[in-house]
């Protein structure tokens, strides 16, 4: 048997059995090396007149340059903020306080993070969630006329869903806002690096860990011309619209990343994609499991299944025992207590639900010795109440 | 629908997750093909996972309604 998280398998990666990427993809090489550089360069105040402060500007302006680039956007859309989390919330409250005058309702999607969630509860106004289909795709004519009705002030649809995968129609959902002067916020987080960034957004989200950057970063686009004010106290550094000393070295770091992850995408994601479909078909195979998201319009690394009458913390614990970590959607899994709102929203299975995300170097091995301990531990557990 | 047409009722009050849908699946066999078996549950995640083990299961949902303390009450018709 493989040792338990925390400790590397023998003669394995510290990683080695890690299948968790979509909560934080392990740092990526690149980012590795130029945090370290930049450390012993970018530790100067980047608003200062003199050489050091110079150097971490340098150093700031280029990881600016360099995110801008992989994603196709100008390099003045780009914020670097301390989290996703808080990229979301500046980029979604901020389209919101741009439109104060046309109203202040927040329109979404029923599958957002929980970082669209808490933010449209934060702030006074009705906030609608816009029913998803069995795969999780929201519909763009239905997003179109939840955000047409009078009193919305923004519009918010994610990229790829971060729970299961499914890619969801923001070009379309673009396309039917346009001319309603709605604008729309993409978070981008669970896909930025391992799909193109969509179009036709206002403002976006983007979270440096989830692509193998250090965490502590996150990215925020804001379109030329979008009408974006600060929701939140402003501050006189850098940039206006995130407040802060900047982390220069963990945003040259996180734009490192990118650019390597970017470059490799392909040949990456097409591998990944290859080891989902062999995820997918042996977890479908194990009775009574139904694998969900969609089947084809989806991120290539993750893969989310529920099996029947089995407890969410005993599979994790389960899984963990034989050396594979895993995340669950199911509410015994969560400190709220309260199922996936993602889940419940497509109405899939909220309990005995796994959550399958690959790093980039996850091995078939791996994958394969996770598809040999899932039927046991499924089979082991329903056995213990009987079914 | 009203208590006579229910066949069955399993008192699922502050179980939680996945046991509610685990006491359905042990004890659907007791209702005839057609009958109504009904699952009371507090849990939240009933809502959701009593529909979807009828789709997984391929039997028919029915709806919800409220037991008599006003807990949620599911229905379920067997239909194989």
């Amino acid at each position: 048997m493989t040792s338990a998280s925390g400790t590397a398998a023998p003669g394995g990666r510290a990683t080695h059995g890690y299948l968790d990427a979509a909560s934080s993809e392990p740092l990526h090489p690149a980012a590795r090396q130029t945090l370290l550089a930049a450390l012993d360069q970018g530790y100067a105040d980047p608003r200062r007149r003199h050489r050091s402060a110079r150097s971490a500007r340098l150093l700031l302006d280029n990881a600016r340059e360099v995110v801008a680039d992989c994603l196709g956007v100008r390099p003045d859309e780009v914020t670097f903020t301390s989290s996703g989390t808080d990229a979301v919330h500046r980029g979604l409250l901020g389209l919101r306080a741009g439109r104060a005058r046309h109203g202040d309702a927040v329109v979404h999607s029923a599958v957002e993070h929980s970082a669209v969630v808490h933010a449209a509860a934060w702030v006074p106004g009705d906030h609608v969630a816009v029913e998803v289909d069995r795969s999780g795709r929201v519909p763009p004519e239905a997003v179109a006329r939840a955000a047409t009705v009078p009193g919305v002030a923004v519009a918010a649809v994610q990229a790829a869903n971060h729970e299961v995968g499914t890619v969801q129609p923001v070009g379309e959902v673009a396309a039917a806002l346009a001319g309603t002067g709605v604008p729309l916020f993409v978070d981008a987080c669970a896909s930025a690096g391992r799909l193109p960034l969509p179009t036709g957004w206002d403002a976006a989200a983007a979270s440096a860990h989830k692509w193998g950057g250090p965490a502590g970063v996150g990215v925020l686009l804001v379109r030329k011309g979008a009408r974006w004010r600060n929701p939140f106290p402003g501050d006189d550094r850098v940039d206006e619209r995130t407040t802060g000393f900047e982390n220069v070295p963990a945003a040259l770091a996180a734009a490192a990343a990118l650019q390597a992850v970017v470059t490799e995408r392909e040949q990456v994601g097409r591998r990944q994609a290859a080891l989902m479909d062999r995820v997918r078909a042996a977890a479908a195979a194990v009775p009574d499991t139904e694998v969900v998201g969609d089947p084809v319009d989806r991120l290539p690394h993750l893969v989310t299944f529920s099996c029947l009458y089995v407890d969410g913390e005993a599979l994790v614990d389960g899984l963990d025992r034989r050396g594979f970590g895993v995340a669950s959607g199911s509410a015994c899994t969560a400190s709220t207590l309260e199922p996936s709102h993602v889940l419940a929203a497509m109405g899939v299975l909220t309990h005995g639900n796994v959550r399958v995300s690959l790093t980039r170097d996850t091995t078939e091995a791996e994958v394969e010795g996770f598809l040999a301990a899932l039927p046991e531990v499924v089979a082991g557990i329903r056995a213990e109440v009987g079914l | 629908m009203s208590a006579a047409d229910v066949a069955l009722e399993l008192d699922c009050r502050g179980m939680l997750c996945p046991l509610p849908v685990i006491h359905l699946g042990r004890r659907i066999g007791e209702v005839a093909v057609g009958e109504v078996l009904a699952v009371v549950a507090t849990d939240v995640a009933a809502r959701t996972d009593v529909p979807a083990w009828c789709r997984m299961r391929g039997q028919e949902y029915v709806g919800e309604d409220t037991a008599l303390d006003g807990s949620p009450r599911y229905l379920v018709r067997r239909s194989s």
